[in-house]
């Protein structure tokens, strides 16, 4: 999503007419699709009876299922598509959002945060949050996520029905219809039991479908070392594939960013704050059917992470290599070349022929899909849970019976499709409400995590602390945000440098935040008296017994598996320095 | 949540790929020995479609055989 976020902007196109054409063979392969993940809604309907099946897949999922339902939550299309243009545009800058972006906070949320979220018992992030500072840091992070979600939840939609519009001529209501009613029936009768179900099989066929592209875009340009020698021809000014090399300064590279912004504002702060707190993808963890499993699946899913630019960074260096030319979304209008936007479709079209043009285009369908369920289904988890039942008990005086909440769940899912397709809507009318939730979702990623953060690892904070340094964080988010919109001059301040684009000020932005709920935090909670031990069993380090792995095998151990994982990502980014 | 009569994940993955897997060499197939002759798809003459269907057909059908639900454990 933090990424999506970075790159959904220069996707919204305004043209008409279709890249890629279906035969009839290839649009049987999307119909099976679409009959294959109802029909798997349906079957899980009769193991989705109480609300631990329904919200958290009855706890019964393996590491594997688990880690890579993880990772195909975030494999939304826009996220593929987007960060295609985005390799095209920026070369292979743009997998440092894949590596440094992902790998270590993945890591960090298997080995140190997940045994808290597991032990707790919690069936969210907001629930933990509950157990550790009470119901007023709860509900302001409950409200924040759950509005902004389903409002990002909307934005996808629209922004999708207007990528199939281009890629397939598909009319925008149809795709917004079709593929939200799909997925609303899906996880209304199966729950998130269905949605990571649908994941895993979403994710295969992201990988099956699009991992066409590289083998025959690298057999086309001679392999690694000739698609360089293509690029260097074609661009001999820039340098479009090393990752560190042009991070020297802000003006040696097509991202306007220099290292530090990479290592400490998206490797420290915005990766670790999306991926282990924002509730859509740790949902999928807390799914897992035992300590060790809950562990292991972020490491596993970093795994896959770590790869994924194969199907999305190559295929833009690729297009830069075999069909440079391409251009920006505004000259394309003006001159009716093809924009870099459209360099997944337009390299499927290059290579695909009949049937494999289907797959792509489900595996297309499919990232939407995974990204939408993981949307509607923590919004249905978060609403039932930290938003209504606290209300309904104190209104009721009573907690209310399982089934009562399984069926308001089943509800909200059916409310959170409807508002999705609502906002989907109004987007299409008011384009700049876009812009403005999408700065919304980002005052939010930050400052939950270094609420979490000094939650889980420093006893000493207390409920007041938790709160305030929460409310501190976004609010001082929002107003940094509003600085610079009102006042750009204000950039020099907020991202030290007054040439910064808007991805390194989201970067800075998100430090400042997060050292500010830090320092809020600290404050209050030093002012404030601290919770007993007996109460932080569980939630906290040092308060908290973690099973020890002593007696396991040592390659079943999560540390070795990560270890394992930490070697490899250290050794692309030498090789590809 | 009754795990025991719960149907693998990767029965229902091996039967979509195996049927993708058909369907795509199948195609592939026609394609080979009655060419499209304004195909503007490059490297059309490798018939990666004919590999990638057998590729999925392999992969669905160890995932459909492997996690059938018909295929009880002893013991």
């Amino acid at each position: 999503m933090i990424k999506m976020l970075a790159v959904l902007p220069c996707l919204m196109w305004e043209t008409s007419g279709s890249v890629l054409s279906l035969g009839w063979i290839d649009s049987f392969i999307v119909g099976v699709y679409f009959v294959f993940v109802l029909g798997i809604g349906w079957y899980l309907m009769r193991f989705t009876k109480t609300g631990n099946d329904f919200f958290m897949a009855g706890r019964k999922m393996t590491a594997w299922i688990a880690g890579l339902s993880f990772v195909a939550a975030n494999l939304g299309s826009l996220e593929l598509m987007g960060w295609a243009a985005a390799s095209y545009q920026y070369g292979i800058l743009a997998a440092h959002w894949y590596w440094i972006g992902a790998i270590p906070a993945m890591l960090f949320l298997g080995l140190i945060m997940m045994p808290f979220y597991y032990i707790s018992r919690t069936h969210s992030v907001p629930g933990y949050l509950k157990l550790r500072y009470g119901e007023s840091a709860s509900m302001l992070s409950a409200v924040s996520f759950g509005f902004m979600t389903v409002l990002m939840s909307g934005i996808n939609m629209y922004s999708m029905a207007i990528v199939m519009k281009v890629v397939l001529g598909w009319d925008i209501h149809f795709s917004i219809w079709v593929s939200s009613i799909t997925v609303m029936v899906y996880v209304v009768l199966g729950g998130l039991l269905s949605a990571i179900f649908n994941e895993v099989l979403q994710f295969m066929l992201i990988w099956l479908g699009a991992l066409i592209i590289p083998i025959l875009g690298l057999m086309e340009a001679g392999g690694w070392s000739g698609m360089v020698a293509r690029i260097h021809a074609n661009f001999p000014a820039g340098d479009y594939t090393h990752l560190w090399g042009p991070l020297g300064s802000f003006n040696d590279n097509p991202m306007g960013i220099h290292w530090t912004g990479i290592v400490f504002g998206l490797g420290m702060i915005i990766s670790p704050a999306y991926w282990t707190t924002d509730f859509l993808v740790v949902q999928r963890i807390l799914s897992a059917k035992d300590i060790r499993s809950a562990k292991l699946a972020p490491i596993i899913g970093a795994g896959f992470k770590m790869m994924v630019p194969l199907i999305v960074i190559l295929p833009g260096l690729l297009g830069l290599a075999l069909i440079p030319g391409l251009v920006g979304e505004k000259e394309a209008l003006a001159t009716g070349a093809h924009s870099y936007n459209e360099i997944l479709p337009l390299m499927l079209a290059r290579y695909a022929g009949p049937g494999l043009l289907g797959l792509g285009v489900t595996a297309l369908i499919a990232g939407f899909m995974s990204g939408m369920a993981g949307n509607v289904s923590a919004f249905a988890t978060v609403w039932t849970y930290d938003i209504y039942k606290p209300v309904h008990m104190k209104m009721a005086r009573e907690e209310g019976p399982d089934k009562h909440y399984v069926k308001v769940g089943r509800w909200t899912t059916v409310l959170g499709v409807v508002v999705s397709i609502g906002t989907a809507y109004l987007v299409q009318q008011f384009a700049s409400i876009m812009d403005y939730v999408q700065a919304l979702f980002s005052f939010f990623v930050a400052p939950m995590f270094g609420t979490v953060i000094l939650g889980m690892l420093w006893k000493r904070t207390t409920k007041a602390g938790g709160f305030w340094g929460l409310a501190a964080g976004m609010s001082s988010s929002i107003g940094m945000w509003a600085w610079v919109r009102w006042y750009p001059a204000a950039l020099k301040y907020i991202a030290l440098s007054e040439h910064a684009k808007d991805m390194a000020e989201n970067m800075y932005r998100a430090t400042w935040s997060f050292l500010i709920v830090v320092l809020v935090t600290v404050v209050v909670s030093l002012l404030t008296p601290p919770k007993p031990e007996s109460e932080l069993t569980g939630l906290v380090r040092g308060c908290t017994d973690i099973p020890s792995e002593g007696d396991m095998l040592w390659y079943k151990r999560p540390l070795t598996w990560a270890v394992g994982i930490f070697a490899v990502f250290i050794a692309l980014n030498i090789i590809f320095w | 949540m009754s795990e025991s009569n719960l149907i693998s994940i990767w029965f229902f993955i091996g039967a979509l790929l195996f049927l993708y897997g058909l369907v795509i060499f199948g195609a592939n197939i026609v394609e080979m020995v009655s060419p499209d002759t304004g195909s503007t798809v490059i490297l059309h003459e490798l018939h990666f479609g004919v590999w990638w269907g057998l590729l999925l057909i392999v992969i669905g059908g160890f995932y459909f055989i492997h996690f059938r639900p018909w295929r009880r454990k002893t013991g």
